[in-house]
């Protein structure tokens, strides 16, 4: 298969998979899960499969139909989207076998919708990751949010509903508020959307004009959840736990991160940022999103909740070394994606299976859990520790390259804000971990659980497998995506 | 061997208007029904024909006995005509293949030759005011198929529909007359009725006291029949208490084809020639275009009845229709073109999802539909795709008129960002709007527990299930050409350019 029909497959694959979950689901449920399993392994195949080529320097590219004149929907794989795409159907399959083990676990109603809506908002990622331009992209987006919009709303309580109305409201308002706009008006100066590499806006728009169009595309991609538009990532959090692992530690909130990354890389062209003064703001309002977000997650009591403020947080911390403009921030951006993705998830994971197995939600209902669930709150610990960014996880490589780029950029405001937000990461995870382990349990309140359905474990086990891999084995992830900044000084 | 393709103007609106008188003869039940949908269809399928040739670049001009163009009645078809006329023709058809069931519900079985003759007088009047070259055949097409509306309108059981259409006959008369006064001024100035003939003329008389009350008299008279803000009183409720079909077929194009004759009238004749024309225009027209589009937006937010909710929404989404043209730009006026069309199709497909409903609910107020998604997954799926359509999402019909109103609203520099915030804030109040109704039929739990109860109508319901299937694929076939047109527009787009061109006077 080449790799230009694989961006085919890679699109369409999912929602067959969707199509033949609802075929399976009149049969057998085993049969429903099954024909989600293969179809998450046979799209991380296909995605998998096209890794060879983009790291010997080829890009993929498909042209489907121009919709107007100039304005095309086109796929191009490139090493962002590569990555992304990798990671978000790498974890599609570890999470449809955790999803197994919560649902059923769980006894959660509409498990068929759930699975139907889980493929397509896969299939939307897929879009997004391999967009050649901005229309293509936005497209994709919007599909994603509308798709993920019955995830969220899941449970369809009164409570539920208007957390979800929250999350379709913000992300809708903003891309519809902002980034059409933005998008409109990148089409209008420079003539075209196409991700460009050097960027397509030198030359055509300068001075405050360049900070504006930033700011319409950083707010616009709600998704990304810099403050203020960070409130639907909370709110999204009535969603079963998979939805808030998958989709709101990886795919949607990373699919905003990578498009913006994507923008500052392709559109405006990271010379051209650098020069240009009047979008210096956007390294300190990440900034400020990281520590406003690591301050609000020390005060919550909910785990879920909790792990989403932190997720802000690290979303921004993305961001903000994207907007170093420094090389090895850049490739620490993108790396920071990976790692973040895989201990958020494995976080999430945890909470889930606590929740599964104990109905527990809130953090000082932890003590003592790690005698109970032994390999829960060991992938709990791995995951916090690569949040806070010890060695030997993930998260230790990502911020030596982040903090590498902003001693590089001589860049105050970033090295004091990745001292500051790892002492406050530190701060809200390892509380949780010393209850865990070294409180001794509130018997009283306690019903006598064990671990949480196999697969859960199964799933948490992985990913934070993935976790520690992720120090070891960054050779490939690190060559891929220091293509991106091979022409830079 | 006649050729008939150059008869097809001709034939567009003398089939119509003969199968009316026809087809008050078909008694027998269900017969007038066949009859005018036959024509209908055949009405369409002229339209496509003329439109095939168009695109083709063939030229229709159509003299009327073979009496020659001045002194005799003249058609002629061109790209702007050919795209309003698709949309009248074919929302009619659709609304006719549609509706069977629904207006075997609403119109007395005696009634029903009467109704559809009435129906096929308002296609002929509104088919007829595309084709007509000439200022006064226009007003007669104009006051057959305002006189049928009326008619159909009231047709239904609905007796809160004769207040409604009395003061629609009203201001309909008004602006009819307003523009009855401008012609005859013209005329009195010029001494022709031709638009083409009078466009040569009027430049000579362009200074003239009388020309400048005439464009005043058609534009305003014209923007009353278009149901502009302000004088858009008149809609909501005759769009509320009618017949659910004719709601379908009055919303997707009665105003468009009003609409259609303000800018044919405006650009054509009056643009080239009168002295800052388009300075008066822009600044009279625009802002109430960005007053429809926040006003009625606004008042949508907060309805309770589902189809004045959208009625209102017409009246906006003609504030769009009317923002591209007041741009006076060749892009502006692509953007104004290609809306009517598209917002046909989404207004169009949103109302016949809530004729769907209506087989079903007999009271459309919004607590009332609570969790109808349960009972009809088909009607509200279908209704979530046009109503994302009338929001602008990307991959929807709608979409594409935004993109452009969006980039002809950039060309025009400060102005311009101030229109694209206006666009931007009524997007979003649509998307609140859609939404409200979207999360009400999906989640929403009727107030006393129970199912909803049939109250007014002789047409007992036993339970909430999914609407007739032909009114159901019909409503399909409006919402998966809201996504073809979404994500292939070339037909409407290269209508709208061609258009758009011709209008301003730009070789292409």
């Amino acid at each position: 298969m080449s790799s230009n029909t694989a961006i085919l497959v890679a699109l369409v694959l999912p929602l067959f998979g969707a199509f033949g979950i609802a075929l399976a689901s009149r049969f057998s449920d085993n049969l429903r899960e099954g024909v989600t399993l293969v179809t998450a392994g046979a799209l991380a195949w296909t995605v998998w499969g096209m890794l060879p080529e983009l790291l010997a320097g080829a890009r993929p590219y498909v042209h489907i139909t121009d919709v107007l004149p100039g304005i095309a929907i086109a796929f191009r794989v490139e090493p962002l989207g590569m990555m992304f795409a990798a990671l978000a159907s790498l974890l599609w399959i570890v999470n449809s076998i955790y999803s197994i083990g919560y649902m059923r676990g769980n006894q959660e109603k509409n498990q068929t919708r759930f699975y139907i809506f889980f493929a397509v908002a896969i299939s939307a990622a897929m879009g997004i990751a391999f967009a050649d331009n901005l229309f293509t992209l936005f497209l994709f987006y919007e599909i994603l949010t509308l798709s993920t919009y019955p995830l969220v709303s899941h449970k369809g309580d009164a409570k539920t509903i208007n957390s979800a109305r929250v999350y379709l409201g913000i992300l809708l308002s903003t891309s519809i508020g902002l980034l059409l706009p933005a998008i409109i008006w990148t089409y209008y100066v420079a003539g075209t959307g196409t991700f460009t590499e050097g960027g397509i806006l030198a030359g055509n728009l300068a001075g405050p004009a360049v900070g504006l169009l930033l700011g319409l595309f950083v707010f616009g991609i709600g998704k990304a959840a810099v403050m203020p538009v960070h409130r639907w990532l909370p709110a999204a959090m009535v969603a079963p736990t998979p939805v808030s692992a998958l989709l709101h530690a990886v795919a949607v909130v990373k699919a905003g991160v990578f498009a913006i990354t994507k923008v500052i890389v392709y559109i405006f062209g990271i010379e051209f940022l650098f020069a240009e003064p009047s979008g210096g703001w956007l390294l300190y309002i990440t900034a400020f999103t990281v520590i406003a977000a690591s301050l609000v997650a020390l005060k919550q009591t909910n785990i879920k909740r909790m792990l989403a403020y932190s997720t802000i947080g690290q979303l921004s911390f993305v961001l903000m070394a994207a907007a170093t403009l420094k090389p090895f921030a850049e490739v620490g951006a993108a790396v920071h994606m990976v790692a973040h993705a895989f201990g958020k998830i494995t976080l999430f994971f945890a909470a889930g299976a606590i929740y599964t197995a104990s109905k527990k939600t809130e953090i000082f209902q932890l003590r003592g859990i790690g005698h109970r669930m032994p390999w829960t709150m060991t992938a709990f610990t791995i995951g916090a520790l690569s949040m806070i960014g010890v060695p030997p996880t993930g998260g230790f490589v990502s911020k030596w390259f982040i903090l590498a780029g902003a001693l590089q950029a001589d860049n105050y405001v970033a090295i004091a804000t990745i001292v500051i937000s790892t002492a406050l990461n530190a701060a809200y995870f390892l509380p949780i971990i010393y209850l865990a382990w070294f409180a001794t349990e509130d018997t009283a309140n306690t019903k006598n659980h064990g671990e949480a359905p196999f697969p859960a474990v199964l799933a948490l086990t992985i990913t934070a497998g993935l976790t520690l891999a992720l120090f070891f084995f960054n050779g490939p992830l690190l060559n891929l995506e220091s293509q991106l900044v091979q022409d830079m000084p | 061997m006649i050729d008939w393709n150059m008869h097809l103007p001709a034939l567009q609106v003398i089939i119509p208007m003969l199968s009316a008188a026809f087809v008050l003869l078909l008694r027998p039940r269900g017969l007038a029904w066949a009859g005018a949908t036959a024509a209908s269809a055949f009405t369409f399928a002229i339209a496509i024909m003329l439109t095939i040739g168009v695109l083709d670049g063939q030229s229709y001009v159509y003299q009327m006995g073979n009496w020659p163009a001045p002194y005799g009645i003249e058609l002629g078809v061109d790209s702007f005509s050919a795209l309003v006329l698709l949309i009248v023709s074919g929302a009619s058809t659709l609304a006719l293949l549609a509706g069977r069931k629904s207006l075997d519900t609403d119109i007395a079985e005696e009634r029903q030759p009467l109704f559809y003759a009435a129906w096929l007088l308002a296609l002929a009047g509104l088919v007829g005011i595309p084709v007509a070259a000439d200022a006064f055949n226009i007003f007669v097409f104009m006051e057959i198929s305002s006189l049928a509306s009326y008619v159909l309108i009231a047709g239904g059981r609905d007796r809160r529909a004769l207040p409604a259409v009395f003061k629609y006959l009203v201001m309909g008369t008004i602006g009819a007359t307003f523009y009855l006064i401008g012609i005859g001024l013209i005329y009195l100035m010029t001494g022709t009725l031709n638009l083409a003939d009078m466009e040569l003329r009027i430049h000579e008389v362009a200074d003239q006291k009388p020309i400048l009350v005439a464009a005043g008299f058609i534009t305003i008279g014209l923007a009353l029949k278009a149901a502009v803000f302000p004088l858009h009183v008149w809609l909501p409720n005759a769009y509320t208490y009618s017949p659910n079909i004719v709601t379908v077929f009055l919303a997707a194009c009665a105003t468009k084809v009003s609409l259609y004759l303000l800018i044919r009238f405006d650009f054509f004749v009056f643009q080239p020639n009168l002295i800052n024309h388009d300075i008066q225009f822009a600044y009279f027209l625009m802002p109430l275009a960005v007053l429809a589009i926040l006003v009625a937006s606004g008042v949508a937010l907060f309805e309770k009845n589902l189809k004045r909710l959208f009625a209102y929404s017409s009246v906006a989404q003609i504030g769009y229709i009317l923002l591209g043209a007041s741009l006076v730009s060749v892009a502006g006026l692509t953007a104004s073109v290609v809306h009517m069309f598209n917002h046909g199709l989404a207004k169009g497909t949103v109302f016949l999802a809530i004729a769907c409903l209506a087989t079903r609910y007999t009271n459309l107020r919004m607590d009332n539909i609570a969790g109808a998604a349960k009972h009809m997954p088909w009607t509200m799926a279908a209704f979530v795709v046009a109503g994302l359509s009338l929001v602008g999402v990307p991959g929807t019909a709608g979409f594409i008129s935004k993109w452009y109103l969006l980039s002809a609203a950039l060309e025009e520099g400060t102005v311009g960002w101030i229109l694209v915030a206006a666009i931007i804030v009524s997007s979003l109040m649509a998307m609140a709007y859609v939404w409200r109704v979207i999360e009400t039929a999906y989640f929403g739990v009727q107030a006393n527990g129970n199912e909803p109860v049939v109250t007014n109508t002789q047409a007992v319901i036993d339970s909430p299930r999914e609407a007739p299937i032909a009114l159901l694929s019909v409503t399909w076939v409006g919402a998966l050409a809201n996504i073809y047109y979404g994500l292939a527009p070339s037909l409407p787009v290269t209508l709208a350019t061609n258009a758009a061109e011709t209008l301003m006077k730009v070789a292409p």
